[in-house]
This record gives structure tokens, sequence and C-alpha cells, in this order.
């Protein structure tokens, strides 16, 4: 039974993590090949949820509705690009993190003004509402396994792209030396919109498919936002292998922290000051990981230019 | 007669309109409100019915001397207290109200009735305030954190179930839940688990919960988080009757939630078919100029806008306190619950309903279905000392 309890756990925490995984390669690759933080990313993964709901109770289809938050996340990401972050790039992180904290305000603004107030309705699709049993007793929801399946397809697709393709190859020059690029031929605005839309369409992407787990209103993307950000700085920012360890790592941490922190401290306190305290801890546990993965490496662990 | 004329003159160099206003009814400045609310972010569906419920009230009453300034505290205690501090010393406002969440009611009520601002509170009712915290410029017109949730733990016993597993969010209205639950429900527990505010993946608790194989579940996560759990719990496939505050099943998400509420039992001091005139009156004049069925945080800001101005009229304006606290706490108003007394430590003495999740049409709503606790004032009277 305890096993049991312990592989759906871990399956938990791994679903966690490769969901974080999808809003931090997007971050990471943008502030790897362009130098820019972007605090709007929440947005896109707000937006991404907004329209796959929207589109899906229009047409009847989840699969729809994903396709559609998938497309509307990377056209939007292109179109700030296009009419803001562009401007930004010479500019210091200060300047980027004002502007960009701007945009939050403007989506959220506009997002409530189109659908209103009230939380949308999001539900997964029935193809994928079964259970999968698991060994030892107990049933884990096929949609999280899909999640999970979705998230490692999408990593070893960024590993391609990344590795074996002349985008890819010109993501990492990007990366290394963006004048140089620049200087040899390669049209470096078009790669910065392709590269912007990418992040923002697997943000897109994620908030289409948390969506369906959780409601989708107004404000839902900036607790991601900052989960994300601590991956990236333990991945090491800019590193998309980084950004995907990270995030199974946080995501682990934070699941098993949740449920066996309370545990471990009722072995000696009464149970409600273990609940309390151990609930505290928690909350904070992906705080000291961080922490302490920065003090070993202050890079974090897969440095990118090291 | 001397402050009359003074009003009257600071009424003139506010311009004519000023003048008119205080004339027509006899005030002598207009009454400041500040309302501080959570209208961003993640608990902002809570704050907007509190808003509306608010100002349906003050507009039907055709009161032209009330002001009501409203302003987005984004549920952050910080952003709140400064919200409040702005209201008192530049506004100079006469009453706050507003705040939804326990947290940021602790940072902001405390300090601003000890410099004689009356509090109006609208929903949040931390025990804090409730007990050795509590004061004469306080009134909590929705309830005392803890009723709803023994209101629920008491028809969860009475009911007969023997092992029932709770959880809430660790801050404070999320402690007082539970406390309140175990304080009507006596029996053993399945578990107990405090969960992240903001929360909304609850994958890692929903299988505790399958592994501690309770025959009842009893939970405290209001706005999103309830949406959240509701929608997973639906999913992972388990069906363990569950039981709740009327928070995550009220009209405002129950939509969001979809079928997955349905039949689920609620404990709410307000239902739309509370059988009154007032609460008739009340919903349908909420529809018409919202478009949308009331929430029972509608009928709280509702409730705390016409206790202010009935306590105004009887009191004949704000100048003096006394009379205007000792109008407040008569609550001579017509409540959208019916019958609304407050018990010695300006908390509500009223009937607590359960409730439960049905159709009707294609609208998920609620129906009373009995009475959890008649007259049910709050545990923390004994330790208030005004």
């Amino acid at each position: 039974m305890f096993f049991a309890f312990l592989i759906e756990q871990l399956l938990n925490g791994l679903q966690f993590g490769v969901m974080l995984f999808l809003m931090a390669a997007g971050l990471t690759l943008v502030f790897g090949v362009m130098g820019l933080i972007n605090l709007a990313h929440g947005s896109l993964f707000m937006l991404g949820a907004f329209f796959c709901s929207w589109i899906a109770e229009a047409s009847g289809s989840f699969w729809i509705g994903l396709g559609g938050g998938f497309l509307a996340a990377a056209a939007a990401g292109a179109l700030i690009e296009f009419a803001v972050i562009r401007r930004l790039y010479d500019r210091d992180h200060l300047d980027q993190v004002l502007a960009t904290f701007a945009l939050i305000l403007i989506f959220s603004e506009v997002t409530r003004w189109v659908f209103g107030d009230q939380p949308l309705y999001l539900d997964i699709p029935p193809l994928l509402s079964g259970f999968l049993p698991l060994p030892g007793g107990g049933g884990y929801p096929v949609y999280r396994l899909a999640i999970i399946v979705v998230g490692l397809l999408t990593a070893y697709g960024l590993y391609l792209l990344i590795t074996r393709t002349r985008l890819g190859m010109r993501i990492r020059a990007g990366e290394s030396d963006r004048e140089m690029i620049g200087a040899l031929g390669v049209d470096i605005r078009k790669l910065y919109t392709a590269v912007f839309a990418l992040g923002a369409a697997l943000a897109g992407l994620a908030g289409g498919m948390v969506g369906a787990l959780q409601s989708v209103q107004v404000g839902m993307g900036e607790p991601v936002l900052i989960l994300a950000f601590v991956v990236i700085v333990i991945g090491g920012i800019g590193s998309v292998k980084g950004a995907l360890v990270a995030s199974i790592l946080v995501g682990l941490t934070d699941t098993l922290g949740r449920i066996f922190l309370p545990q471990a401290f009722a072995l000696v306190l009464p149970v409600a000051e273990a609940t309390a305290a151990g609930s505290a801890l928690a909350s904070v546990a992906i705080y000291l990981l961080m922490a302490a993965i920065l003090a070993w490496r202050p890079k974090g662990l897969f440095p990118v230019n090291a | 007669m001397n402050k009359a004329l003074g009003g009257m003159a600071r009424g003139m160099a506010l311009g004519a309109a000023g003048l008119l206003a205080g004339l027509g009814t006899a005030q002598a400045e207009p009454m400041k409100i500040g309302m501080i609310t959570t209208l961003s972010g993640g608990g902002s569906s809570l704050g907007i019915d509190v808003r509306d419920g608010f100002l349906l009230a003050v507009k039907q009453s055709g009161a032209k001397d009330v002001e009501v300034m409203v302003e987005d505290d984004a549920r952050k205690p910080d952003l709140a207290k400064q919200i409040a501090d702005k209201f008192i010393q530049r506004d100079k406002v006469d009453i706050l109200t507003g705040i939804i969440w326990s947290n940021l009611a602790m940072a902001v009520v405390p300090a601003s009735v000890r410099q004689g601002i009356f509090y109006i509170s609208p929903n949040a009712g931390p025990s804090a305030l409730a007990g050795k915290g509590c004061h004469e410029n306080y009134f909590n017109v929705a309830w005392q954190n803890d009723n709803l949730h023994e209101a629920m733990g008491g028809y969860v016993q009475a009911n007969g179930f023997k092992k029932p597993f709770i959880l809430a969010p660790n801050y404070p209205a999320g402690q007082d839940a539970l406390t309140g639950f175990k304080r009507y429900y006596t029996g053993e527990l399945a578990g107990e688990i405090y969960t992240k505010l903001g929360q909304t993946d609850y994958a890692a608790e929903i299988a505790q919960i399958r592994a501690a194989d309770p025959d009842s579940i009893f939970f405290f996560l209001p706005g999103g988080m309830g949406i959240a759990f509701m929608k997973q719990y639906a999913q992972s496939g388990l069906e363990t009757p569950v039981f709740g505050p009327a928070f995550s099943f009220d009209q405002g998400i129950l939509k969001a939630v979809g079928d997955a509420a349905l039949g689920v039992k609620n404990t709410s001091q307000w239902s739309k078919d509370i059988d009154n005139p007032a609460n008739k009156a009340f919903v349908e004049a909420f529809q018409a100029e919202y478009g949308r069925l009331p929430s029972l945080y509608a009928s709280q800001g509702y409730d705390a806008a016409n206790l202010i101005l009935a306590a105004r009229d009887k009191a004949g304006g704000l100048e003096d306190k006394a009379a205007f606290r000792a109008a407040l706490k008569e609550a001579d108003f017509e409540s959208v619950r019916g019958a609304f007394a407050f018990a010695d430590n300006n908390h509500p003495v009223q009937d607590i309903y359960v409730r439960e999740v049905v159709k009707e049409g294609d609208v998920l709503t609620n129906r009373i279905v009995g009475v959890g606790l008649a007259g049910h004032a709050n545990a923390y009277v004994a330790d208030c000392k005004m």
C-alpha cells in the first residue's frame, strides 16, 4: 500500500515538474538567447488556458481548444515581441522587468474585460478521463500521465530542435555571440521573434493542459511564473537541459515535501503541531533547495557559457 | 448646532452639489466609506461580488450623501495596509469595509479601529478579532470564520459519519475552519492536512486521502483553490462524499466546477431560496442590475451596506460616534437572511443552513435541505471584553 502511495506521489511530482518545464523552457530560452527577463510569461500561460477553455466550449472539443490555446499564445508572443519586447533588448534588466510587468497588468485587465471575472470551465477530454491501475492498488489519472508524456516529448523535441536543426544552431550561436551571428548574415530579428513565439507557445500549451485540472482565471499564471524562475535559476539560466532537470527536482521536492514532511514531524510531535510545522517547512522547501544548490554551484546545475 | 453650521459651511465649500445633498437629507457631510477588497488575481470573484452587492444596496437606498471609494488589494496584506492608511489619512473615511481574506483583515483591522475608524466586515471573521482582540468599532456582518464549519461538523456527526478527512489552507481562516469543524464533530478523524494558500494542484493530497480511506471529506478551500480541488477530485475516481462550507459551492464558481459539484452538501448562512421579502427583492434586483445570480458574498456586501445605512439613519449621521455604534449594534435593518442580531462580540447570531448543489435547468445552483445550527453565535463571545 505504501509502495503504491509512493509511486503515485512520485508520478504527481513528475507531472508537476514536467508542467513547470513547459513554462521554464520558454523562459530560459528567451533569457539565454536574448538576455531578456520576461515577467509576462505567466500571462501567456493564462492566455493559453483562456483560449483553450473558450474554444473548447465553442467547438465542443478539448483538442481543438488545446490547439487554439497553443496557437493563440504563440501569436500573442510574436505580437508582443514585435510591438514591445524588441525595444528592450539593448536596455538593462530593470527596464525589461518594468515593461514586462506592465504587460502582465495589461494582459490581466484585457482578459478580465473580454472573458469576465468569473472563472471559466474546462474539463479533461473523455478520451483521457480514465485511470491506469497502479501496482499495489489505487489508480493514476490517464490525463496526468498524458501531461507527463507530452512534457517529455516536448523536451525531446526541443533537444532535437536545438542540437539537430539549423534554427537550433542559430539559437545556440545567438546564445554565445549575438553580434557575430548578425554579422554572418542571419536575420537576428526574425530569429528572436521565432524563439519568443516558441517559448510563448509552450507556455500556452502548459496553460491549456493545466486549465483542465484547475480553475481558469485571471492571475493563474503568476504563481507558476515564480516557480519557473526558481527552476531556471537552479538549472542554470539559458540551459534547456538544466530547466528539465531542475523542474523535475522542484516538482518532486514540492510534492514529496508537502506529503512527507508533516508525516515526518508527526514521529516526534503531536499531530496538530506536526501538521502546522510540516506544512510551513514544505512551503519553503523548494527555496531551501534553491539556496542549497546555489551555494554549491552559484551558476546553477548546468551553466551556459561557463 | 455649531457642528451643523460648520458642516454647512464645509458643504458650501465643497460646491453646490455637496450643499444640495447636505440639505436634502439633513446630513452635514457625506459619509465616506473606504472599501478595500480583492478585485484582481485568484480571489477576485469574491471581492467583486461583495462590491457589487454593497453598491447595489447604496444605489437602492437613493442616498446621495454616501461616498464609496473602492480599491483593489490584490490579496496582498501589505497592499491592503497601504490602502487603509491612504483611506484614513488622506481621504478621511469614517468607515472601512470590504476585506475578503482573514490575513489581510488582521493586517488592517486592529490598527484602524484603534484610530476610531469603524470597520464593518462583509466577509473575513478571524477568531483573533472575535475573542480577545474584539473591539467596539469592529462589526462582522457575515459570520465568525468558524461558523459554517461548525455547522458542517455538527451535520457530519449527526449523519453518522465516523471517519472524515479534513483539509484547509494554512492561514488564519483555514485554521479556524478545521478548529470549528472539530468543535462540533468530536469523533475520530481519518486525517487532517493544511495546504499552501493559493495552491492549485491537489494530486498529492488526493492520493493521501485515498490512502487514509475516509468515509467522508470535509474541505475549506475558498476561490480558485476549491475549483481546482473539486475538479481533480472528480477526476481521481474517488467517490467518498464531500462536505464543505458554501465557499466552494457558491453561485460564482459552480459553473467553473461543473457537474462535479452536483449533490454536494454545503453550509451557508444565506441561500437564494431563503423565503423572505428582502431576500426575494435582493435576488431580483441583483440579477436585473448585473445579469447574474447573486452569491453569498454579494448577500454579505448587500447586508453590510444596509446595516451601515440603517444605523446612520437611526443615529442621524456619524457625528455622534457612540450613537452610531449603538445603532450598528442594534442591527435594525432588513437582512436578506431574515432574523439577524449581533452577539456581545459584534458577530452575528443567525441560522446556518445546509444546502445541496442541484441543477435548475442548465444552471447549477443550491437548494436548502435543512438547518445545521439555529440561532448560532460563536465560541469566542466569552473571551471578548469590550
